[in-house]
């Protein structure tokens, strides 16, 4: 099976890569667009400023040819924000995969923004998360969150409750860093590469 | 609910950890990504890599540094020392570090924090402030806590998250290395004024610390070295015993 790391303009789109590496997944790491059509599941990392990021994507085109994918398709963080019709990040138009929003948190009774470190995540979906992954801790870092949905396959509750993952068809998405979240997020990634 | 962090720091020099760590559970444990690699293994929530190397050679260095860890290790980490522009921070992240902490060199031009967090995102960078009491205020030092500056850390703290900053790592100079605990009220009165997450460092003893500092110091994540390398205390056992207290740790 290929799995292809789309490599782009976002911040910290190697970690990811390396993670699949560590357990013999020997990905691609590629922004050609031919190459990430023929893979057999596509990962969509990323960290940084919506706006700039799809304006970088447009100008490749991977804006049109990330919703058009057919195979498993898992975005990580900004990846997932990206993937949502709209975010409060500088106004921005995204790609509208998951029809939602994406809203700034706003600081509450010492609730620090960034969220950043390691917090629990629950409703889980089972065609995302093994059972045993409910109430676990994952690691999170943005200031940015996508409100609960339809497509929401877990949530974390952090100022108020938020989409800590979504689905819908063939992609999957996740707020937190699954690379980044010691073995938890090691099966999480695993669970995917099996779909 | 929220983890507190509990968050190992390794000083480098050379690609090398110095202060004469001593694990016997180690081949090599002078190897940065050895000794990372364990901490990870015993729950350390996130790591800290703190440069010292102070040759022409310290970005292939640090670069280094940040691609072995990253290849290793799947917790996050911060590297910082004589971090002082968007180059360098562009090779560490693109060489996998999480966050990057910049000191000297934004007390210099604090500019240089608007121009990361414009191109980097404020997430992933950490503003590092020393300071010492003296006369009734805190004074922010530079040059590794050497040279004291005319600012004033409640003042510059502010100035940090307004100009980027996505956390701040505050050292204590005066309870740094004392293991007497860390400088709760400082800490407390930082977290209050402040909507960016609080790491503490300088002072951390014993285990009863670590839940002051969580608790009346409302500090988001605990920083400490000797104390871990030393054995003197287990990461498990701390997170047993802030359990235990009801602090949410992961």
């Amino acid at each position: 099976m290929s799995v292809v790391v789309i490599d782009y303009n976002a911040g910290n789109t190697r970690s990811v890569f390396y993670a699949l590496q560590r357990f013999g997944v020997d990905a691609e790491f590629t922004g050609d667009p031919d190459r990430i059509r023929q893979a057999g599941k596509v990962i969509f990392p990323g960290v940084g400023e919506a706006n700039t990021t799809m304006y970088f994507l447009r100008s490749r085109g991977l804006d049109q040819l990330i919703p058009a994918l057919t195979q498993p398709v898992l975005g990580i963080c900004l990846g997932m924000q990206l993937m949502c019709a709209w975010s409060e990040e500088n106004d921005t138009e995204c790609m509208g995969i998951f029809d939602a929003k994406v809203k700034r948190f706003r600081p509450d009774k010492g609730q620090k923004v960034p969220h950043m470190g390691w917090n629990t995540i629950y409703d889980l979906d089972q065609a995302m998360f093994a059972a045993e992954i409910e109430e676990k801790h994952v690691y999170f870092v943005h200031s940015y969150c996508v409100e609960k949905t339809p497509y929401t396959s877990a949530t974390c509750n952090y100022i108020s409750p938020f989409s800590a993952a979504m689905h819908r068809d063939n992609f999957y998405a996740t707020q937190f860093h699954p690379e980044k979240s010691g073995p938890v997020g090691a099966s999480i990634l695993k669970k995917f590469l099996s779909l | 609910m929220l983890a507190k962090r509990i968050v190992p720091c390794l000083d480098v020099k050379d690609g090398r950890t110095v202060k004469g760590v001593n694990f016997v559970e180690l081949r090599d444990a002078g190897d940065p990504v050895e000794l990372g690699k364990l901490y990870s293994e015993q729950g350390a929530d996130e790591l800290v890599f703190l440069d010292i190397t102070a040759t022409k050679e310290k970005r292939k260095t640090l670069a280094d540094l940040a691609d072995k860890v990253a290849h290793h290790l799947n917790i996050p980490f911060t590297i910082g020392g004589g971090i002082s522009s968007v180059g360098d921070v562009d090779v560490l992240l693109q060489n996998g570090a999480d966050k990057v902490s910049v000191n000297s060199s934004a007390v210099k031009r604090p500019a240089l924090l608007e121009e990361l967090s414009y191109r980097f995102g404020s997430q992933c960078i950490v503003a590092a402030i020393d300071a010492r009491y003296d006369q009734g205020e805190w004074i922010v030092h530079v040059a590794g806590g050497s040279v004291p500056t005319d600012r004033e850390l409640f003042s510059w703290a502010r100035e940090v998250q307004e100009r980027g900053a996505g956390e701040i790592l505050f050292t204590s100079m005066d309870h740094d290395g004392t293991k007497q605990g860390f400088a709760i009220e400082a800490l407390s009165r930082l977290s209050d004024m402040l909507d960016i997450p609080i790491i503490a460092s300088g002072g951390a003893g014993t285990m009863e610390h670590f839940a002051e500092v969580f608790t009346s110091g409302k500090a988001d994540a605990g920083l400490a070295a000797s104390i871990f390398h030393f054995h003197e205390i287990s990461i498990p056992d701390l997170k047993n015993y802030l359990r235990a207290r009801d602090i949410p740790v992961r």
